[in-house]
C-alpha cells in the first residue's frame, strides 16, 4: 500500500535537543514524543510543516535543502524566486536587482514564480465558478503541508480539494519544456530550482503527493540564498526576465490567491492552528454555503515559512508595498491587467500533471475494529485517571495523547510525574508500613547501642 | 460478526449554548475516527449529528446526544424535552425554518438541517410529540464509497 518510508526535510539534531517539549504542542498531527529526554519524529505522521523548527527555542531541528554545488551537475541551470522572495527585500530595491543576484550566484536563467501563479489563479476561478453539485466550500491544493494535513487527518475533505499545480511546479514543467527545445538538451541536463520559503517544498519534491513527476530538481533554503545574495545584489541587469502583475505577487502573503482568482465568497486561513480549525469545520459541514478556503499552513502565508530570513511583519510590509506599486501601474480591472501579463504560449494546464490525492489515515487504534473498540475503551478508562492538566512533561502533547501511546503499548503510566509520584508515595508508605511490621526483637544490639549513643 | 460489542457515548447539551454547540459531534467524530470507522462515513455521521445537536440546541432548550458504535454501524440518537414538532411533514421540507431572526443572523436557520439528516443517513427515525419533546435516531453503515 503505502511506501514503507517517507522522505522528510524536517529532521531532529538529537544532540542540541533539551527535551522542553515545546515542538510537541507545536505539531499539528501529534507526531512528535519526548521520550528519554529527547525528541523524536513519527514519521508516518508527519506532515513537513516545519512548525516544530519555528518554536524550538534550541534550533534542534535541520532542514535538508538542496545546495548550490548540485548546480554543477547540470548543463544548465533556471531559479525560480517567488514573491515570497521578493518579500524579503524592501521595495527599494529593484526585482532586476535581485535577478542579477541571482544570475552572479551562478543560474543561467530565471523565471519568475509569481506569473505561473496568474495561470493557477484562472484555473482556480474557472473550477470553483464551474462547480457544481459537491460538498462546500472547496479548498485551495497550492500549500503542500495542507495536502498532507488533509491525507492524513482530513481524508474526508479530499474530493473538496482543488485539482491545481502549485505555482512553482507549474512554472518548473513550463521552462524545463521551453528549455529542451531552445538549448536541444536533455532533461537531465537542465537544472531546474525552487527557492523555498519552507520545508514542505522539499519534501514534495523529493516525494510528491500530487504530481506524478516533479520538474524540478530541487529546492534551496530562502534564507541560506538570501545571505549569499545580500552581497552580489546587482550588476548590468541584462537579463530579460518576464513578471507577474500584482495579482501573481500577492500570492506570496495571505489572500493572494482568491484576490487573483476574483473571489468574493472565500476565506483566507493562515496558520498551523487556525488552518486544523477551519477544515475541521469544514468537516463538519458548517460552512456549506462558502465558495472556496484558500489555506496556508504558515502564518501570514509563505511569507511566514520557517526558512525566510526576514521577520513575516516586514516580509508582508515589503511584499504590500511592491504590489501597490505595481497596482498604481496598472490597470483598474483584474482581467484586464491579468490578461496583459499572461502572454505566454503553451503555459501547462494541471491537469495532464496531476495524480490523485490519496487518503493516508493515522488516527485510528488498529486496524481491527474490534480491537481499536477495545483499545478506545482502555485509552478513555486511562485518560480518566490522569490529572488532565496537558502539561507535556511525560513526552506526549497531552493526557489524550499519553493515554493512546499506552493503550498501544508505547508508553507507561508512569511517563506522567504525577502518577511516578502517587506510586513513588506509595511505595514509601509501603516501606513505612513493612518496616513497622518488623520485630524490633530481631534487631542486634547494636540498635541499643545506637539508642544509647544517642542520649 | 459475531461479536456484538459496541460503544457509547454521551452528552447533555444545553440550550442556547453556542459557545459550546458542535462539541458533542466533534467528540464522537473523534472516537469514530480512532476506531477506523472509513473517513466518509464519518463525516456523514458528523454532519447528521452536529445537525440533530444544533437543533436541540437552538429550538429545545437543550437535551442529550448519544452515539452508539458497532462493527459494522453507528447509531445516533439526538432526544430533549423541547417544545416538539406540530407538523412533522413540514418540519422536513427543505428551507422550512421557525428560527428567530437572531438565530438566522448567526448562520443557522437555513431550514436544512432536517432534510441533511434524512440525506446523509442511512435510516432515519423522527419521534416527537408537542409538550413532550423529540427524538431522532439516524444509522449508518459503515460501508466505505471511495473516497
Ligand atoms: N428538536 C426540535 N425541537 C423542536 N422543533 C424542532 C426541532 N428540530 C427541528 N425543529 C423544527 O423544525 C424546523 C426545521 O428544522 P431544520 O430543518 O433543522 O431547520 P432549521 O434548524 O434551520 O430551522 C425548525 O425550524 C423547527 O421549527
Ligand atoms: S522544542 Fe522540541 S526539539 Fe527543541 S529542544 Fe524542545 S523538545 Fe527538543
Ligand atoms: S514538521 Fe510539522 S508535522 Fe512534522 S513534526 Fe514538525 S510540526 Fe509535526
Ligand atoms: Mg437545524
Amino acid at each position: 500500500m503505502a511506501p514503507a518510508e517517507y522522505f522528510h526535510s524536517v529532521r531532529l539534531l538529537r544532540d542540541k535537543c533539551q527535551g522542553c517539549v515545546s515542538c510537541v504542542k507545536a505539531c499539528p498531527t501529534e507526531a512528535i514524543r519526548v521520550r528519554n529526554g529527547k525528541a523524536e519524529i513519527l514519521a508516518d505522521r508527519c506532515v513537513d510543516c516545519g512548525a516544530c523548527a519555528s518554536i524550538c527555542p534550541y534550533h534542534a531541528f535541520s532542514i535538508k535543502t538542496a545546495t548550490l554545488d548540485g548546480l554543477e551537475k547540470y548543463a544548465y541551470n533556471i531559479v525560480l524566486p517567488a514573491p515570497s522572495m521578493y518579500s524579503q527585500f524592501p521595495e527599494q530595491v529593484p526585482m532586476e536587482d535581485i535577478w542579477q543576484g541571482l544570475h552572479n550566484l551562478g543560474f543561467d536563467e530565471i523565471f519568475d514564480v509569481s506569473l505561473a501563479s496568474e495561470y493557477i489563479a484562472k484555473e482556480i476561478e474557472t473550477y470553483v465558478k464551474n462547480y457544481t453539485g459537491g460538498r462546500k466550500p472547496l479548498i485551495s491544493s497550492t500549500c503542500p503541508s495542507v495536502l498532507r494535513l488533509i491525507q492524513v487527518k482530513f481524508p474526508e475533505l479530499i474530493k473538496q480539494v482543488v485539482p491545481v499545480l502549485a505555482p512553482a511546479e507549474a512554472a518548473a514543467i513550463y521552462v524545463r519544456q521551453k528549455a529542451e527545445a531552445k538549448l536541444g538538451l536533455a532533461s537531465e541536463k537542465i537544472g531546474v530550482w525552487f527557492i523555498s520559503p519552507c520545508p514542505s517544498k522539499e519534501t514534495n519534491i523529493r516525494q510528491s503527493v500530487d504530481v506524478r513527476q516533479t520538474a524540478l530538481s530541487g529546492s534551496f533554503s530562502l534564507a541560506e540564498i538570501y545571505g549569499k545574495l545580500l552581497r552580489c545584489l546587482g550588476g548590468d541587469n541584462t537579463l530579460n526576465v518576464v513578471t507577474g502583475s500584482s495579482y501573481g505577487m500577492g500570492w506570496g502573503a495571505y489572500g493572494g490567491e482568491i484576490s487573483s482568482a476574483g473571489l468574493e465568497n472565500a476565506l483566507a486561513v493562515h496558520g498551523v492552528d487556525n488552518v486544523y480549525e477551519v477544515l475541521e469545520q469544514i468537516s463538519m459541514n458548517k460552512m456549506p454555503t462558502l465558495d472556496y478556503v484558500e489555506c496556508n499552513m504558515c502564518e501570514r502565508g509563505c511569507i511566514g515559512g520557517c526558512l525566510t530570513a526576514e521577520n513575516k511583519f516586514v516580509a508582508e510590509s515589503n511584499l504590500r508595498r511592491r504590489i501597490n506599486i505595481l497596482r498604481s501601474q496598472e490597470p483598474v480591472e483584474r482581467e484586464l491587467t491579468m490578461a496583459s501579463s499572461m502572454t505566454l504560449e503553451d503555459f501547462p494546464r494541471s491537469a495532464a500533471y496531476l495524480k490523485k490525492l490519496v487518503a493516508r489515515p493515522m488516527m485510528h487504534l488498529d486496524e481491527n475494529i474490534m480491537e481499536a473498540m477495545k483499545k478506545f475503551e482502555r485509552m478513555e478508562e486511562v485518560l480518566y485517571s490522569l490529572p488532565g492538566l496537558n502539561c507535556g512533561a511525560c513526552g506526549a502533547p497531552s493526557c489524550q495523547g499519553l493515554a493512546e501511546d499506552i493503550v498501544q503499548g508505547k508508553a507507561h503510566e508512569i511517563d506522567c510525574i504525577f502518577k511516578l509520584r502517587g506510586s513513588v508515595h506509595k511505595l514509601a508508605q509501603g516501606m513505612i508500613e513493612l518496616a513497622k511490621q518488623i520485630p524490633i526483637s530481631h534487631e542486634p544490639q547494636s540498635l541499643n547501642a545506637v539508642e544509647e549513643d544517642e542520649r | 460478526m459475531a461479536e456484538n460489542k459496541s460503544l457509547k457515548l454521551s452528552f447533555d447539551v444545553i440550550g442556547g449554548d453556542f459557545e459550546r454547540a458542535g462539541e458533542a459531534s466533534a467528540k464522537i467524530k473523534k472516537m469514530l475516527k480512532m476506531i477506523g470507522v472509513p473517513a466518509d462515513i464519518v463525516r456523514r455521521i458528523a454532519i447528521g449529528t452536529y445537525e440533530a445537536e444544533m437543533n436541540a440546541i437552538i429550538h429545545a432548550g437543550g437535551g442529550n446526544v448519544a452515539a452508539e458504535a458497532f462493527s459494522d454501524a453507528t447509531v445516533i440518537t439526538v432526544s430533549d424535552q423541547g417544545p416538539g414538532i406540530p407538523d412533522i411533514e413540514k418540519a422536513l421540507q427543505e428551507g422550512y425554518s421557525t428560527a428567530p431572526d437572531h438565530v438566522r443572523q448567526m448562520g443557522f436557520g437555513a431550514g436544512m438541517g432536517l432534510p441533511n439528516m434524512v440525506k446523509c443517513s442511512d435510516e432515519f427515525d423522527i419521534k416527537s410529540v408537542v409538550g413532550e419533546g423529540t427524538t431522532i435516531t439516524m444509522r449508518f453503515e459503515h460501508i466505505s464509497e471511495d473516497l
